[in-house]
Formats: structure tokens, C-alpha cells, sequence
């Protein structure tokens, strides 16, 4: 360090660490980032672990990063491009297929073939998704009021929500108390009769969830993955040029042309209390570091479970920590591929192959997968939600040659059969790839490498507790005023000076820079500094 | 007949022609199609002037074909039309056809549409937008079937004052007696059609239904047997204006429908859209109706009205205010057009109560774009009666023989 004296310390250089730090930096804090990889990113990283292949080793898909920290970050000026693509599909055990396309014609007609009605019950669906959108997008770039506290600026808050859900009329006000506690099977089955259709949209309602499609609840979290679409805007949806390393390099030139510092290879042991305040940290070789704010992007059981002592905490706190749901539900294979795999499902020259696609055809095939899961195995037959960026995005693997990622729901944090090996990982990856080879014949020989991720090594590796991609659950009792403790929802915790800014907090997970943004916006609201949107 | 080329699929080529392609791609003098409801269509075929002047001078094809249909047919079919749209469809009689629109459970207007009755037991419902999810939703408890068949039909629209002449010439023995919303089935030359006086320009016009099989056949006789009436294809740009003057609504241009609106208060109820003639509170319960009556109470708090605006520059997207100095926004225009028959500059715009009474005047800002400078104008406007043009020859039986 330079010597001159930090104002603020951001633990964690994943995205949300990053945006929370260059919100400060901007202001004119001068802010110091510590990350423990030797490289920044967190779970939004580009590596390359194979010659000439870049893996977008943990998140793939750019969808809810929000436009507003894209532009007052100016990360496009510092290299970030989100490019869209084109749909999308689901291959069925009986050799066909339902495919997604961006065209509303073609996809009435695609949807058509499976049911006439679901085609035309699509629109209403979308329109009754995007209404719940509309009503949810002004909360995701604003601290969640708190109904208990009572304060002016709560009050307001609770007020102006209060207004907008009287607003929608007594009908939507259902809706959307149904919609935040349903499950995505029920939710589902209001608009259409195809298995096919329903098992295709169902998938996002469990992706990163250690619930099934009919666990209550679901239906929130298939609209948290839609957030992304609202803006109506083309790129909305899309690759990361460069893969999602691109969206933390990004970060990190802008922190850096702000005047922030990264440290890399510089993992915290503990942040240091000093009379009910965070007063800086301690790194794994002893070095300290001092600061009078400390930013936690480590979730919120990291946090307080492992970084700090206990006897610093409330005890009731520390307890509510502790029944934080944050499990580990899913694995990723990054795999390189000698040439573009053959989807018989799928016909040729279709572009729904260069979008997300899928294996599972029915809900009850994903519940199932979900049982596996719960006794403790990954899912025989799990869901997959694969893409090849490599068909959009030419810098991901050479010419001719494939990058491919594929998302894998269910996987397990801990087997019953024991911890994970090198053989249990290996045949947990074999699951996924002969899962993949059943409807690609050419698939298996096309394999150059294979990464292949269980929730214990992304814990491992990024430090997400369980390996949950969300830093914990999207369900009603953890989300708004509730995530992550009630009382504590704001980004502000019981100590002084610390804050959180990652996943943990509102509006949740995704690749979406809300938390890093609101907590910065805290932290310089009790400094007394002007906020900027 | 069929086209030139097998159509690609789906995901390639998105959108179908219609049995009519072929012939309108020939005289397409400007390549200009537009997506409808599916399919690739003319929008415009030489210039919109002289296309629209064919409307209200001589006669003029529209390829229809797109327009949704559906067959609703059964013994309950009656029963479930008059629960599904706001008029009473019992005193619809074989071969005849109504203006309809249907609301959902809050009275929002979700499709207008025409109802054709072919027989005691079978209908014809004419639409904008694809909704058999809706149809078959609104069918259970009723023995009705309920079956899209667009594809099925073709369909052209001949208008213009000289349409019965040109029909004539086509040896369908008696069509002249065709009343206004009547139909009737027709053989002449080896073809089958069925004739309904119906149309969206407020003129004299037809509207022609075959088989696709027969559709070629149709136009090319058409077209020949009424070139000495002035016959030209038209493509949607000249009809749009027809159809304004004649004060008829065009959905997601001038309402959108309840089945695709996002925000709270987009939707438009039937009295919104001065349709209120189209309610029939006395038939008996139909879908919307208790919300309806209680809007009825209440009184709406905007309607749809025409507009009559000073200078010449359609009001395009113009925003309403009750002042010249524009400080209380009350409303704002959804479709607007310099009548080149009226010689009026109109509009159809929803404007907030009380503004809505014919001769209320108003004030429009408008947008004038001189040599790519932009200029605004507060001009006057004045609410109306509509239609804004209606001449006697839309109703005329026999039309005149011109």
C-alpha cells in the first residue's frame, strides 16, 4: 500500500464486491479490494484451463446484471459486451423437441405443434410474468424498507410499496401474493396443458434451488431469473463477451481507473472488532490491514460464521445466521470440444441450438431429480441447462472448435455415501456427460477436457457456502426485509462499520451488481455523502 | 393453387403467405410487406394515394386472409357467444353478421371482431388476435366446439363504389340485393364464394370468402373482370385511412387488449371505447357484465372520440391538454391522418371526462417536422361525431350502378 490511510475495505473481488467498491471509489473513498484466488471475480470468471478455451467456469449467461451499474460503472468503456442469443430448447426422450425462439410467429408456431392452445396461452403467461416484473424491478436497485423499524425512511418506503400494490387493483394484489408463495407447478398449469411446454419453462424456477418445481416458493425464483428481459432492450439476454470474466475484468478497470486497489492471493482469516466495531482485517499470513469500513461479499453464514468471533455477535443473531438456508443444489461441467456436437432432436440449421438447452421433458422427471437429491446423490437423470457460447462469441475456443457449459441441477454439498473423491466427482461428471450423449451420438468423442464442479468444489474454490450460487435460497422467508436476517436487511449488521454487500442481501443472486450497489449507497448515506442512482 | 417454392420452416421463415402471395408479390411495385397475425402482407403495392383513393372512387383487393377465424359450431353455440360477447347474439339470424367485442372477468375489452351466423348451429368469429386459449376457456359447460380454421379460408376484401358493379360483372346472380351485413354463398364460373357486405373502410364493399384451392381464380377474375371499374390491389397503409375516417378502431393501435396489457389501467373497457351501443345489459349475464354495470354507475372516466384539429398536420401520438398553455394533460391521440376526402385534419383519441362531449374543445400539441427541424404547435381541437366520413353508398340496397 501507498500509506495513505484506506477508508474502506472490500473482502471478496466477485461482482458484487467489485460494484459495492467502485460505488465508494467514485465517491472518493479510497477503497482496497482482497481477494483470496489469485484472480478477480469470484463466480463470474473467464479461465482457461484447456489451450486456447475459455471457460466460463461458474455463471454462463448475463441476464440480470443491471443496466443502471453497466452505465454509471461505465463498463462498456471498459470493455464489457453482453451480446444476445437466440433462444433456446428442450430435447425430448422420444426424439423430439420444443424449441424457443425470439421470433413471435415462429415460436407460436413452434409451441403450436405441441399444443395450439399453450401457444396462444404463451402471451398471457409472458404478459402475467412480465406485470410481476414490473411491480419487482423498482425494489431490486433500493434497500428493502423495514416493516418492524418504524423510521421515517422505512415508513416511506413501506408506503410507497403499499401505494403501488394498492395501485395494481384487488386482482393483481392476489396475483402477486399467490405468485410469491407458489410453486412454479402450480404456477405453470394456469396457462398451459403440454408437459413439454411446462417442464421447459419450469426450468428456471429450480436452477441454483434446493427445491423442486412443486416445492412452494419455485414460481419467485423462475421470475428472478426472468428480472433480466424487463428492460425490453436488445442484449437484455446474452453472453458476456470474453464469458462472465469479462463482467469482473470490467469491474475491476473501472474500480481501477476510480482509483481503487485489488489485492489478489490475499485471503482474510478474521475481521477485526474493536469495541462493537469493524476496524479492519487480518489476511491468512498475519498482515493486518485497518480501515473504519469493512464490506463483506462473503455470504452472510462466511461472514459471521467463519470471519468473526462469536463472542462479538448477539447470540440471537448468530443463531439466525446459522438457520440461514443456504444449501448447495447444483454442479458445472466446462467442457472443451473438438467440433460442434449433433443434437438429432434438434433440426438442422435450427438457431435454438445456439441458445440454452435441455433434457428434461417433463416436471415429474425434475422432481425426481430433486428426491435424488435429497437422499443425497446427484440426480440420476439431472436437469441440465447447456450452451455453447463458442457458436456466438468467437473468443471463447478456437476456430471450429466448441466451448461448451453446462449447469447441472441436482447435485448434492455432501453425498450420503460420504464426502467427495476424485471418484465420485468423476463419476458424478460421467452422470452428466452420458446424460448429454443420450441425444448426441457424436458427443463423447468430441471431448478434449472436461471440468467437472460439485458444490463442495465451489465452495472450495469460490467460497460460496454449500456451493449455492445464490448465497442462499430465493425463497419469501429470505427474500426483501427478510434477507438475510430480519432487522438486518439494509447491508448494515450489528457492527458498526461492517456491512454486507454480496448475494446474501436483497434482491439476491444472479450476476446483477444490486447488492454491491445498494450496500455502497448504505455505507455512503451513513457517511453523510451525497448518493448517487 | 400453390406458390412458387415450398415454404421454409418455421424457424427460418417465420411467417406464411397467404394463397394470395404470388399474385401480390407480382404487382408489388415497392416490396414493401409487413408482418399480420402470421403471415407476410402488402403494405403498400404503388403509392398509399392512389390506393386510397381507389377505396373511395372505384374498387379495390385486400388480401384478408390473415385476419384469425374461427369456428364456433354446435348446440350450444348460441349460448355460449351470447355469455362470451357483450351483444345479444340470439338476435344474430342465419346469414347475417355482427360487430362484437368480448371483455374478460373486469370488463376489459379483450378483442373486437366480426360474428358471422352460417347456420342455426354455426358461427364464425373474425378477430385480431389469437386466442383460442381464451375461447376454450370461456366454452366449458357449453356443448360447443370451438376450432381455428385461418388457414382454412381465404378471404379478400373488394370496397369502393364500385364494388357491387365489379361483383356484378362476375355473374353473381343478385348480389346487388345483399344488405348491409348480410352474406350469402354464390357459384358463378366454376367458383364457389360466399359474399358478406362488410368492411373496414365505411364505404360500399364486400367481403369474399373461398376455399384456398380457389383463391387464385378469385383474384385473377377479379381483377380482370373489374379492371374497367378502376380494380387495384391495396395494401394496409391506404386501408388504415379509410378505416379512420370511418371512425373504426384498430386493435394495439387504438386500444390494446386486456390479454396483453402490462400496466395497471391500459386496459380499456367497452364504454372506454364508445362502444357502448355494443352492451346489452338486458340479455342476461355475459362475461364482464356485473363490472360493466358498475362502470355504467359510475361513469367512465375516458372515452374514445374523434377529433377535429386545426391546420393539416395529422396529431400524430399528440398529447391532449384542456389549455393552450398546457398545464392539465387530458388525454392524448392514437391515430391520426389529414382526410384527403374530408378535407379535415382528424384524429381518434382517449380523452379524460369531461372533455368528451361533441364540441369540447381541446388542445393537441403537435409535431412538425420542416426539412428535419422539429416544431411544435398547440393546435385546437375539437371533439366530434364519427364516423368522420359516411356516405350514403355504404347502405344503399341495390347500390348504385356505377
Amino acid at each position: 500500500m501507498s500509506g495513505a490511510k484506506l477508508d474502506a475495505i472490500v473482502v471478496g473481488a466477485g461482482h458484487n464486491g467489485l460494484v459495492a467498491a467502485c460505488y465508494l471509489a467514485r465517491a472518493g473513498l479510497k477503497v482496497l479490494v482482497l481477494e483470496r484466488n489469485d484472480y478477480v471475480g469470484g463466480a463470474a470468471v473467464s479461465r482457461q484451463l484447456y489451450e486456447n478455451f475459455t471457460y466460463s467456469n461458474c455463471s454462463y449467461v448475463c441476464s440480470l446484471l443491471r443496466p443502471e451499474i453497466m452505465r454509471a460503472l461505465e463498463l462498456p468503456k471498459h470493455g464489457l459486451q453482453i451480446i444476445p442469443y437466440d433462444g433456446g430448447c428442450t430435447m425430448m426422450s422420444d426424439g423430439g423437441h420444443l424449441a424457443i425462439y425470439d421470433n413471435h410467429d415462429a415460436l407460436r408456431r413452434e409451441i403450436s405443434r405441441h399444443s395450439q392452445r399453450d401457444a396462444e396461452a404463451y402471451d398471457r403467461y409472458s404478459r402475467d410474468v412480465m406485470r410481476q416484473c414490473k411491480f419487482i424491478k423498482p425494489l431490486l436497485l433500493r434497500e428493502p424498507p423495514d416493516p418492524a423499524s418504524f423510521r421515517p425512511r422505512d415508513i416511506r418506503s413501506l408506503l410507497d410499496l403499499g401505494f403501488r400494490l394498492n395501485r395494481l387493483g384487488s386482482e393483481r394484489i392476489y396475483d402477486t401474493l399467490r405468485f410469491w408463495t407458489m410453486s412454479a407447478a402450480d404456477f405453470l398449469d394456469e396457462y398451459f396443458e403440454s408437459e413439454i411446454v411446462k417442464a421447459h419453462f419450469a426450468g428456471s424456477s429450480i436452477i441454483g434451488t434446493a427445491l423442486g418445481p412443486r416445492s412452494p416458493g419455485t414460481a419467485y425464483v423462475l421470475l428472478h431469473h426472468y428480472m433480466g428481459e424487463i428492460d425490453d432492450t436488445v442484449g437484455a439476454w446474452g453472453f458476456a463477451r470474453g464469458g462472465m470474466g469479462a463482467v469482473s475484468a470490467s469491474l475491476a478497470a473501472s474500480l481501477r481507473a476510480s482509483g481503487g486497489t485489488i489485492r489478489t492471493d490475499a485471503g482474510i482469516d478474521r475481521i477485526l472488532v474493536h469495541g462493537g466495531r469493524a476496524v479492519g482485517v487480518v489476511l491468512h499470513d498475519g498482515e493486518e490491514i485497518r480501515a473504519p469500513l469493512v464490506l463483506s461479499s462473503m455470504d452472510v453464514k462466511r461472514t459471521f460464521l467463519e470471519s468473526i468471533e462469536a463472542k462479538e455477535l448477539p447470540g440471537e443473531f448468530v443463531q439466525q445466521v446459522r438457520n440461514f438456508k443456504i444449501r448447495g443444489s447444483s454442479g458445472k461441467l466446462n467442457i472443451a470440444l473438438d467440433g460442434l456436437p449433433v443434437f438429432p432432436a434438434i433440426p438442422a440449421g435450427a438457431p435454438c441450438s445456439r441458445g440454452d438447452m435441455h433434457v428434461t421433458d417433463t416436471i415429474e422427471m425434475m422432481e425426481r431429480a430433486y428426491d435424488d437429491w435429497k437422499d443425497g446423490t446427484w440426480s440420476r437423470a439431472p436437469y441440465i441447462d447447456m450452451l455453447i457460447p463458442s457458436q456466438i462469441d468467437p473468443t471463447m475456443a478456437p476456430d471450429g472448435k466448441h466451448y461448451m457449459s453446462v449447469f447441472v441441477q441436482y447435485c448434492p454439498y455432501e453425498l450420503a455415501s460420504g464426502p467427495w473423491d476424485a471418484q465420485q466427482r468423476k463419476a458424478f461428471g460421467d452422470t452428466v456427460i452420458d446424460t448429454i450423449a443420450n441425444h448426441s451420438p457424436n458427443f463423447k468423442s468430441l471431448i478434449l477436457h472436461a471440468e467437472v464442479r460439485t458444490p463442495w468444489d465451489i465452495e472450495r474454490e469460490v467460497g460460496l457456502t454449500e456451493g449455492n450460487i445464490f448465497q442462499g435460497e430465493l425463497t419469501m422467508d429470505q427474500l426483501l426485509f427478510n434477507r438475510p436476517i430480519p432487522g438486518y436487511a439494509q447491508y448494515r449488521t450489528p457492527l458498526d462499520g461492517l456491512y454486507l454487500c454480496g448475494s446474501s442481501t436483497h434482491p439476491g443472486g444472479g450476476v446483477m451488481g444490486a447488492p454491491g450497489a445498494n450496500a455502497a449507497r448504505a455505507v455512503l448515506r451513513d457517511l453523510g455523502r451525497a448518493v448517487t442512482q | 393453387m400453390s406458390n412458387e417454392r415450398e415454404p421454409l420452416p418455421h424457424y427460418q421463415e417465420p411467417l406464411l403467405q397467404t394463397p394470395f402471395h404470388d399474385r401480390a408479390r407480382a404487382l408489388s411495385q415497392l416490396d414493401s410487406f409487413i408482418p399480420w397475425s402470421g403471415y407476410t402482407t402488402v403494405d403498400v403495392f404503388t403509392t398509399v394515394e392512389q390506393e386510397y383513393f381507389a377505396i373511395r372512387n372505384a374498387a379495390t383487393l385486400y388480401d384478408l386472409t390473415p385476419m384469425v377465424k374461427y369456428r364456433v359450431a354446435g348446440p350450444g353455440a348460441q349460448r355460449y357467444l351470447n355469455r362470451l360477447v357483450t351483444r345479444d347474439v340470439a338476435k344474430l339470424k342465419v346469414n347475417r353478421v355482427s360487430y362484437c367485442v368480448w371483455c374478460d372477468d373486469s370488463g376489459h375489452v379483450i378483442d373486437d371482431g366480426t360474428l358471422f351466423r352460417l347456420g342455426e348451429d354455426e358461427y364464425r368469429l373474425c378477430t385480431a388476435e389469437r386466442q383460442i386459449d381464451w375461447l376454450l376457456d370461456s366454452a366449458s359447460g357449453f356443448d360447443v366446439a370451438v376450432t381455428e380454421v385461418t388457414e382454412q379460408i381465404a378471404a379478400l376484401a373488394l370496397q369502393g363504389p364500385t364494388s357491387c358493379a365489379v361483383l356484378k360483372q362476375l355473374g353473381l346472380a343478385g348480389v346487388e340485393r345483399l344488405k348491409p351485413f348480410e352474406l350469402r354463398g354464390f357459384e358463378a364460373g366454376g367458383l364457389r364464394v360466399t359474399v358478406s357486405r362488410t368492411g373496414f373502410t365505411g364505404d360500399l364493399g364486400y367481403e369474399l370468402w373461398v376455399a384456398p384451392e380457389d383463391a387464385i381464380l378469385l383474384w385473377d377474375t377479379l381483377m380482370t373482370r373489374g379492371k374497367s371499374r378502376g380494380i387495384r390491389p391495396i395494401g394496409s397503409r391506404a386501408l388504415n385511412l379509410a378505416r379512420i375516417e370511418a371512425g373504426f378502431l384498430a386493435p394495439n393501435v387504438d386500444f390494446v387488449s386486456a390479454e396483453r396489457t402490462l400496466r395497471v389501467g391500459s386496459s380499456r373497457s367497452p364504454l372506454e371505447l364508445g362502444l357502448g351501443w355494443l352492451v346489452d345489459f338486458e340479455k342476461g349475464h355475459f362475461t364482464g357484465r356485473r363490472a360493466l354495470l358498475e362502470e355504467r354507475r359510475r361513469g367512465p372516466r375516458r372515452q374514445l372520440v374523434g377529433l377535429d384539429i386545426d391546420g393539416n398536420k395529422p396529431a400524430v401520438n399528440a398529447l391532449l391538454y384542456a389549455e393552450r398553455s398546457a398545464r392539465n394533460e387530458i388525454g392524448s391521440v392514437s391515430s391520426a391522418m389529414w382526410s384527403p376526402t374530408c378535407k379535415r385534419n382528424i384524429a381518434l383519441a382517449m380523452v379524460d371526462v369531461p372533455h368528451i362531449t361533441p364540441g369540447s374543445s381541446l388542445w393537441a400539441d403537435v409535431y412538425l417536422n420542416r426539412e428535419l427541424v422539429w416544431e411544435r404547435r398547440m393546435c385546437r381541437a375539437r371533439v366530434v361525431e364519427r364516423p368522420f366520413f359516411a356516405p350514403d353508398r355504404r347502405r344503399a340496397t341495390p347500390p348504385a350502378d356505377v
